[in-house]
C-alpha cells in the first residue's frame, strides 16, 4: 500500500474513533451513546490492525461488539423507560468534568509535543502475530492465562447469580 | 508536514489521550450508571491502544499479551457491573448514581 493511502485511511479511522467517542459522552440520549460506542469499538479495532495486532482486532470485534456492547444495550433497555420519547440522562459536575477533560488531554498532548521524541527500536512488529500470540500464551503467559480463565468463569457465575430472578420476591 | 504524514507513535498516543479524556469526562459528569460504565470501557480501550502502540514500536510481545488480558478483565468487569446495576434498579427503581445513597433497603 502506498504511503499516502495508508496515511489517509489512518486519519479516517482516527477521526471515526475520536468523533464517535466524543458523541458517546456528549449526547444526552443513552441509546445514542450505546450505538455510537459501536463505531468507537470498530474504529479502535481498525487501529489495532494498523498496529499489526490482527488477532487483537478480531478479539476486539468479537468481545466488545458481540459481548460487552450487547450487555450494555440489555442494561439500557432493562433500566430505562426508552418508550418515552425525549428521555434524557442527567448531567452533573459539568464544569469539573470539562476541566478534567481539558487538563488531562491537554497536559498529555503538551507532553508529547514538548518531548524530544521516542527512541524507537529497530525491529518493529510486522505481519501477522497470531502464531506469536499462541507461543507466548502457552509459554511465558501460561499461568496468567489459566488465572484469567478462572477469573472469567467466577465472574460470569457471579453475574448470573447476582442478576437472577428472585422467585420469592415481588420483582 | 512530515510529522503529520508519517504515522508514528505520537499519533496513537494522541488518539489514546483523547479517548482517556472522554472516558474520564463520562465517568465524572454522567448520572446514568450505564453511561459511567461506557466511560470505563473507553478508558480501557485507550490503555489498550497505548499497550499495542508501544508493543509495535518496541518489537516485543509483552504489550500485545497485556492488551489481551485487559480485554478479558474488561468483559468480566462489564458482566459484573451490569448485574449490580440491574439489582440496583430492582431496589431503587433508578440507575441515577447520585440518588443511590442508602445501604439498606
Amino acid at each position: 500500500m502506498s504511503n499516502s493511502t495508508y496515511t489517509v485511511i489512518f486519519y479516517l479511522f482516527a477521526a471515526l474513533t475520536v468523533g464517535s467517542a466524543a458523541f458517546v459522552v456528549l449526547t444526552r440520549n443513552v441509546i445514542y451513546s450505546a450505538f455510537s460506542l459501536l463505531f468507537t469499538f470498530f474504529g479502535v479495532a481498525a487501529l489495532y490492525v494498523f498496529l499489526s495486532a490482527d488477532f487483537l482486532a478480531v478479539t476486539q470485534v468479537v468481545v466488545y461488539v458481540g459481548g460487552i456492547l450487547v450487555l450494555l444495550l440489555f442494561g439500557v433497555m432493562f433500566t430505562n423507560s426508552i418508550m418515552i420519547p425525549g428521555q434524557k440522562s442527567e448531567v452533573s459536575n459539568l464544569f469539573f468534568g470539562a476541566l478534567l477533560l481539558l487538563g488531562v488531554t491537554g497536559g498529555m498532548l503538551y507532553t508529547f509535543s514538548a518531548s524530544p521524541g521516542w527512541k524507537i527500536s529497530g525491529k518493529t512488529l510486522q505481519g501477522s502475530i497470531v502464531e506469536l500470540v499462541g507461543f507466548e500464551t502457552m509459554s511465558h503467559y501460561a499461568l496468567p492465562f489459566e488465572m484469567v480463565s478462572i477469573l472469567l468463569l467466577a465472574a460470569l457465575i457471579g453475574a448470573a447469580f447476582l442478576a437472577r430472578f428472585d422467585n420469592k420476591g415481588n420483582s | 508536514m512530515d510529522q503529520l504524514t508519517t504515522i508514528g507513535l505520537n499519533h496513537y498516543l494522541t488518539i489514546s489521550a483523547l479517548l482517556l479524556g472522554f472516558g474520564l469526562f463520562a465517568v465524572m459528569t454522567r448520572k446514568n450508571a450505564i453511561v459511567v460504565l461506557m466511560g470505563v470501557e473507553l478508558i480501557l480501550n485507550a490503555a489498550n491502544i497505548n499497550f499495542l502502540a508501544f508493543s509495535k514500536f518496541n518489537g516485543g510481545m509483552q504489550g500485545v499479551m497485556f492488551a489481551l488480558f485487559v480485554i478479558v478483565i474488561a468483559a468480566a468487569g462489564a458482566a459484573i457491573a451490569l448485574a449490580i446495576i440491574i439489582n440496583i434498579y430492582k431496589i431503587f427503581k433508578s440507575v441515577d448514581v447520585s440518588s443511590i445513597d442508602s445501604l439498606k433497603e
